[in-house]
């Protein structure tokens, strides 16, 4: 017999059953993309799912508008190795067919749902993979692995379909369609392990660099063309990384000096705030952002 | 060492919520901004102390209700061990939240009150752990407090649930005093129960086995997802989870339905070439012959086949608000595999208070469970659900409406 199984093993081979079961189950499945670590995870995954052969699906990244360069980049190099085809949407086009409207720099987290559920209709996907994880927040911890959204791209928690055992049920009417997250059982800790034993490349900002910030409510929040400091704040820089890589004018970093995935996966363990907590402004409005946000079809 | 995952249960004001959040406070699993947020409620409610019960508060959609939807999932970790909680509510819907969370679950977690009797829904929430084939049983007898610490109130509560779970015959059942809200035998022993000698709750779910492991020494039962086609210096390789039992390389299989005998040249694991692969891996399997395989059919051990069956004796357990149609098309899952299906005959209702089979009297509903037999339009191949879990259980699909309406054991 050969070593024992470690849980990472564990949670990667019912990572691959459930993307094999997208791929078996429905018609027209795509995966989300943003160059972040959950989704750089997924692509791992799905390599392990079905290489050699192509993967099953397209990769599809909600471009908000607001990005860090590198991420961006790093998305574009990640598909290209890959061989996988990318379609990206913008928040910007949805912007300009009226669908989503904002106000100045504010954020555009909340739009990519509206652009997101756009793409979904126009491609006419049945099922969209995503790296979401449970133990993100309360109302990502009582989401399914195939999670049922109607016409309309919405979650309604309180008639989710029973879903016992492995036995994933992704039947749809057209229009309908399921979100699949295969890394549900996953911890921000465990995806810092798995990328640290596949060896990923993740982008630079990950890592500690100096970076202009502000302190603003307990956050560190980046200075840049999109989020410039208010009137009367001090910018200052700091050496720190992302824990989260989202739109630009939401999403902080934590002060760190983690410059390699050891050091990484150190600072995890001797976390003392959780990964949204320290880094999302977007989730600190009121307790149920998240949850209001989903059911509008946030992915 | 595998993840336990484990299922809560209790009835509501037994104290599982603050169970869950001493729990985690006490094994280090909080944060400070969850923790935060629960100082903040807990001074919203004017309570003096952190209310640990506020942990595990939910959806502002079960706020406003003032109910629990569903079973929330969550995550901890000690040096020995990671853990999944299935923190399911105890309130109506028990069986079908209840069904939801133990059918994963390696082990239960049941919440009883020093202070007072078996409540009814504890009881059933036993049952139907054991009948989702939980073997291992821990009772945390809570708010010793409220009872002095008295070893005779313990010894009461201990001696009336081995008395009603005895017929269930769980492989163990371990019965600890405590109380979640001084945290005593939760994490820590405390220093108030001298008199017990065996170990606190998180001790006892760090050595408990997970259902892989038994999984691993069951027949060979491995469902194709998908099959890959040949290409390039690649042989035509069928996908799969192995769900019991092991494959080595070079084994005989026996295909089901076509019945054809191969044998296995070669297990790639992600790519990389293994010898064996056991219950729970995900692997790719070469066959040495051109078998016709595809999505729903079965490789299995050719010395202990499953049965192959149109019609299936089960144990149905009704999810779904609206009623079983007796004459109505199902769409029936097990595995990979579906068909078309009806239920051809309801015999009998169990009643989870007495544990007996009671005659039926009136349409199949919400949360009953009943003794059926399902008629299928295709053969499946199953095994009792006592003995393989991934080819005994089965999902009922509502054509109509996609709902997923029932599940089934085979008996």
């Amino acid at each position: 017999m050969r070593a024992e199984r470690t849980h990472l093993d564990w949670l990667e081979s019912e990572a691959v059953y459930i993307l094999r079961e997208v791929a078996g189950q429905c018609q027209n499945p795509v995966l989300f993309f943003s160059g972040g670590k959950d989704s750089i995870c997924l692509l791992r995954l799905a390599e392990k799912a079905f290489r050699p052969g192509r993967f099953p699906f397209p990769l599809l990244h909600i471009d908000t508008g607001h990005n860090f360069p590198e991420v961006i980049a790093f998305r574009d190099r990640r598909a290209a190795e890959l061989g996988e085809r990318l379609l990206v949407r913008h928040v910007e086009d949805s912007i300009r067919r009226g669908s989503v409207r904002v106000s100045g720099n504010q954020s555009r987290n909340a739009a990519q749902s509206v652009t997101l559920l756009e793409a979904i209709a126009e491609l006419g996907f049945d099922a969209a993979i995503g790296g979401a994880r449970r133990d993100e927040e309360k109302a990502r911890a009582k989401e399914r692995v195939f999670s049922f959204r109607d016409e309309f791209g919405q979650w309604d928690p309180r008639n989710q379909r029973p879903e016992l055992w492995s036995l994933y049920n992704a039947r749809v009417r057209p229009g309908e369609h399921v979100r699949v997250f295969p890394i549900s059982n996953w911890t921000e800790l465990d995806v810092w392990q798995y990328i640290a034993r596949e060896r990923l490349e993740v982008p630079s900002i990950y890592f500690a660099h100096r970076r202009p910030v502000v302190r603003r409510h307990g956050l560190l929040v980046p200075v840049t063309g999109l989020t410039p400091p208010r009137a009367g704040e001090a910018v200052e820089e700091v050496s720190v990384r992302f824990r989260t890589v989202g739109d630009i004018s939401c999403t902080c970093p934590v002060e760190s000096s983690a410059a390699s995935l050891e050091e990484i996966l150190e600072e995890t363990k001797g976390a003392t705030l959780t990964e949204r907590g320290a880094t999302r402004m977007d989730d600190q409005t009121s307790e149920a952002s998240m949850e209001r946000r989903k059911k509008e079809g946030y992915f | 060492m595998q993840p336990l995952r484990f299922a809560t249960a209790g009835s509501v004001d037994d104290g599982k919520s603050t169970l869950i959040g001493r729990l985690l406070f006490d094994a280090r699993a909080l944060q400070e901004d969850q923790l935060a947020a629960v100082e903040r409620a807990s001074l919203r409610r004017g309570a003096g102390e952190l209310d640990l019960s506020l942990v595990t508060d939910g959806l502002e959609a079960e706020r406003e209700q003032g109910i629990t939807i569903d079973v929330a999932y969550r995550y901890f970790a000690t040096a020995a061990r990671k853990f999944i909680i299935a923190d399911s509510p105890g309130h109506e819907q028990y069986t079908r939240n209840m069904a939801t969370g133990a059918s994963n679950a390696d082990a239960l977690v049941l919440l009883l009150d020093a202070t007072r009797p078996i409540a009814v829904q504890s009881r059933r929430h036993l049952v139907i752990a054991r009948l989702l084939g939980i073997r291992h049983v821990v009772a945390f007898v809570n708010k010793l407090d409220l009872a002095g610490y008295a070893r005779g109130a313990f010894e009461r509560v201990r001696t009336e649930l081995e008395t009603f779970a005895a017929p269930l015959r769980f492989e163990s059942l371990d019965v600890i005093p405590g109380s979640a809200l001084r945290g005593d035998m939760v994490v820590e022993r405390g220093d108030r129960l001298d008199w017990y000698r065996g170990p606190a709750l998180l001790e006892r779910l760090e050595s408990l086995p997970s259902s892989a492991d038994r999984a691993a020494g069951g027949p060979l039962r491995f469902p194709v997802q998908l099959v890959s086609p040949p290409r390039a210096g690649a042989a035509r390789a069928v996908l799969g989870r192995i769900e019991s039992g092991h494959l080595l390389a070079g084994a005989q299989l026996v295909a089901l339905p076509s019945g054809r005998r191969t044998r296995v040249r070669q297990i790639l694991s992600h790519g990389v070439e293994r010898e064996i692969a056991l219950a729970g891996d995900s692997v790719s399997v070469v066959l040495a012959d051109d078998v016709d395989v595809s999505r729903g059919d079965l490789l299995a051990d050719p010395a202990r086949a499953p049965q192959v069956a149109r019609s299936l004796d089960v144990t149905l357990i009704w999810l779904d608000a609206e009623p079983l149609r007796p004459d109505a098309r199902y769409v029936v899952q097990q595995a990979s595999r579906r068909a078309a299906a009806k239920v051809a005959r309801v015999e009998s209702r169990l009643d989870v208070d007495t544990l007996r089979q009671v005659p039926l009297s009136g349409p199949v509903l919400a949360n009953d469970i009943v003794q059926a037999r399902l008629s299928l339009q295709a053969p499946f191949f199953a095994d009792r659900y006592d003995e393989v879990r991934a080819t005994g259980a089965l999902i009922l699909i509502d054509e109509a409406s996609n709902h997923t309406v029932a599940a089934a054991l085979v008996r």
